[in-house]
Parts: structure tokens; sequence; C-alpha cells
């Protein structure tokens, strides 16, 4: 699936990997997360090896996968509970809130999945996924299933997070204007077998805001992403 | 709220009109076809005999059917969550649930000669373990990754994520389950009851109403026994309610 990939992300920065469909994207979160280990080279988080599972790390997917059964409350406590298991409900829920507050979502706490729009839900995952103050948020194409305009609601939901809790963030997408809006750098990978491509710094301001994108800066920067993509694409035609 | 109750009220007296007109209209004398008329008497005059013999078919069904819940999880987490059992034990359990069960009356009254409560509580639960299993299996080896994931990442340990996440996830199947398995575990409770000698319950009391050929009799034991059913089948509405209430949407 991945063979010669090689990315490096500093603490505290925001990584977005692009690359054409069927790349080995999800296999790269699942290698991050120690859900996977790989069979050959080595991930490291914080100096320390990747062997499995590891309690610092968040993960967002595509899907928002919130538990029906649960308050969207409960459903954002719900790492706390393996992470954290002595810590008192009520820290718990103030933690839980602290995160619902800056996304939003104040009001529907105890509201079921099944109540709230796709956007409000994807809004609830992160919360999760952020909940026990991970030092590396996963995400695996978390705004893919969203309307343009939510997703970019989203995309500001997320800068401000980071904004106020800083931490390490590897954002898998195929939007290539997500990619620029919210990454310190874009890493291209190619086609399968995936290895890296391409490597661009963004260099932007660090509070962007959407106007941003309009700039001749980002639709440069839009413009060479592109590029690569039709390259990484192309090795894949020349391959079958 | 009203028609909740009022519609199926209505519905049961439209069945039995149904019922008594066509036994009027064909002009069946009673020993050929008893009418819904004929079931009140035939009711007061066993009254005793009812409500000791119900009483006796309930708790065994109901005893049999803890049992196939029990037995029927268990399974369905063994299949659920190995792909090898999944594969040694599906062609067993469906070959053993294609065995008509009233084939197996007589083994068992021969294993266990004399146990007639435990002859008839091995029945209910054979007959009503199956959907149980079928559906947990089902219910935990579609559990999509991603809900595994947000625990396995996080270091959670399989019995956590099944607490957590698999078990409440199976739960609505779980239940859609119970109900077929609560009406069908009457099956096999009357199946032990009608065909052992000297049996008791309501089964019994329907064979001694064949032997005296007392159709009202027979009659009004299918009625008790459907009705036995209903409540049964309400009490698992009533516990899904309290469990898996979440799954039930709001229909817009």
């Amino acid at each position: 699936m991945l063979d010669g990939l090689d990315m490096t992300v500093p603490e505290g920065t925001f990584a977005a990997v692009v690359g054409p469909s069927g790349c080995g994207k999800s296999t790269l979160t699942r290698l991050v997360a120690g859900l996977m280990t790989p069979d050959e080279g080595e991930v490291w988080l914080h100096g320390e090896r990747v062997k499995g599972p590891r309690k610092t790390v968040g993960m967002a997917f595509q899907n928002p996968v919130l538990l029906e059964w649960r308050t969207i409350l409960d459903n954002v406590i719900l790492p706390l509970e393996i992470v954290a298991p002595r810590m008192p409900r009520a820290d718990r829920v103030a933690r839980a809130m602290e995160l619902l507050e800056m996304v939003g979502l104040v009001g529907f706490e105890n509201k079921r999945p099944s109540e709230l729009s796709g956007g409000m839900r994807q809004r609830a995952s992160l919360c999760r996924s952020l909940v026990h103050k991970p030092d590396v948020l996963i995400m695996d194409e978390p705004f893919g299933a969203l309307d343009a305009f939510t997703r970019e609601d989203l995309w500001q939901t997320m800068r401000d997070l980071r904004a106020a809790e800083p931490f390490t963030a590897v954002l898998i997408t195929h939007d290539l204007r997500e990619s620029v809006f919210l990454g310190d750098q874009v890493i291209v990978l190619s086609g399968r077998p995936a290895r890296t491509q391409f490597v661009m710094d963004v260099d932007l301001p660090d509070d962007r805001t959407l106007d941003v994108l309009f700039t001749p800066k980002a639709a440069d920067m839009l413009h060479v992403l592109r590029d690569q993509i039709k390259i990484a694409q192309g090795r894949e035609v020349e391959s079958h | 709220m009203f028609s909740k109750i009022a519609t199926p009220i209505i519905a049961i007296i439209v069945f039995l009109g149904l019922w008594e007109l066509l036994v009027w209209a064909n002009g069946w004398p009673n020993f050929k076809m008893a009418s819904p008329s004929d079931l009140p008497p035939a009711f007061w005059k066993y009254r005793e005999l009812f409500f000791e013999m119900g009483w006796q078919t309930l708790w065994r069904t109901v005893v049999g059917l803890f049992l196939a819940v029990i037995v029927g999880t268990a399974i369905g987490m063994i299949i659920g969550f190995s792909r090898i059992a999944r594969d040694a034990l599906y062609p067993l359990l469906i070959g053993f649930n294609a065995i008509p069960k009233a084939t197996l009356v007589p083994v068992i009254s021969l294993l266990f000669i004399g146990q007639h409560d435990f002859n008839t509580i091995l029945m209910a639960f054979m007959i009503s373990f199956f959907p149980i299993a079928v559906s947990v299996g089902i219910g935990l080896s579609t559990l999509e990754p991603e809900y595994r994931d947000i625990l396995r990442a996080l270091g959670a340990s399989r019995y956590t994520i099944f607490v957590k996440i698999a078990l409440p996830k199976t739960l609505p199947e779980f239940f859609g389950a119970l109900k077929v398995s609560a009406t069908l575990a009457f099956i096999g409770t009357n199946l032990v009851e009608i065909v052992s000698p000297h049996g008791r319950g309501l089964g019994a009391l329907f064979k001694s109403g064949e032997t005296n050929g007392d159709y009202p009799l027979m009659f009004a034991v299918l009625i008790a026994l459907a009705f036995l059913g209903i409540v049964l089948y309400y009490a698992v509405i009533f516990l899904e309610r309290i469990f898996a209430g979440w799954a039930d949407r709001e229909a817009t």
C-alpha cells in the first residue's frame, strides 16, 4: 500500500495530506494511530516509536461515528472514560462543555445524534476526538461528507480549536482548498504504492480567514497542488 | 393514545365477527368448528384449569426463552467475533434449526423420562435460540470498523469495546429477534405439552379437549395461547423501550 512514504510533521503544526483516491491515505492514518503496524519502516510520535494504540491520539473520520444511544454530551465524554477512568463526572462534563461551547453546540448537549444535522454531528465528533487533550489529532476526511458551506464553517471551527488548544494535526483530504486553508504544510502522495511526491509549505498567516483563499498567492498554491495531483494520477495510469 | 388502544381492539372484534359469521353461514356444528360465542362458556367452565395450566405454560416458556437469550447471545458473540467459529457453527446451526422440532419430542422424552418441566423448557429453548444467535452474530460482525477504532485507538480493551459499543449497538437487532423468539418459545412449550402423555399446561388441556371431543375447549385453549403470546410480546416491547428506546425514531 505505502512504499517510500516519508513525512515529518513538526510538533504543533498542521499537515494536510492529499493524493489520488485509493493511494493508501487511510492506511496512513491507521499507522499513525497505532491501529496497524508497518511491515517495514517506523512511525515516531514525540520522540517515541509507535508500537500500538496510545492514549494521546485523537481520531476523527468522515463518518462522525457517534453512538446513537448516548447524548451528545456523553458521546463527547466517551474517550475520557477510557483515558481517565477516575476523573469525576463533573470534571468530564465541564471539559466536554468547554469544547461544545467552542464549536457552538451548547444547548444541544442533551440531544441524541439523530436529532442533529450532519455538520453538527461532525462538530460533536471533533469535540470527542479532542476531549482528552491529545497531542496528535488524526483526521481521515472528516469534512468529506458535508456540503460546501458547512465544510467551510467547519474549517473555521477547526482553525479556532487549534488556536485555543494547540495540537499536532494530520488531515487526510481530497479537497485542495481545505488543505491550503488548514495546513501548515501540504503533502501530496503519489498513486499506489504511495510515496511522498511533493511537500509544500503553506506560507499564509496563522489566523487566516476564508478570504485568503481568493488571493493570488493561494490561487498559485492551489495551481501547483493541482498539477502535482495530475502527476500523481498519471503515475497511477502508467502502472496499469 | 385512544386510537392506539382502540384500533387493535376493533380489529380483534372484526376478526371474531367474521369467524362467527363463517361458522354460522356454513351451519357448522360445535363438533366441527367452534365459534367465538362458544368460547366464554368454555372458559368459565374450566376457569380454574385455565389459570393453573396457563401459568404452567407461561413459566416454562419464559424460562426456556430466558435460556435462549443467554445461550443465543453467547453463540451470537462467538460467531460474531470469530470468523473460524462462524464458518464452523453456521452450517450446524442452520441444519439444527431446519429439523422439525416435533421430531425431537420423542428423543428428549426418552432421554429425560418423566422430566416434564425440563423437557418442556428444553424444547422452548431449542426452538427459540436460533433467531437470537443469528441476530447477535450479525449485529457484532457488521459493526463498522470506525466504531471499534474510536476506542481502540485509545488503547481500550476488547472487553471495554464490547461493553461500551458492540453490545448496545446490537440491542435493536437483539430485541427484533427476541420478539420472534418469544412467540416461537410458546410453540416449543406446547409441542411437548401436547405430545407427551400425562403432560401439563395448556397443551395438555388442548389434548384433553381433543380426547373428549370438546371443540369449544380446544379453541378456548388456542385463544388463551394467543393471549399469552401477545402478553409476552408486549413484555418484550416494554423491555425494548427501556433498553433500546434510542433506536426508535419519531416518524416524520
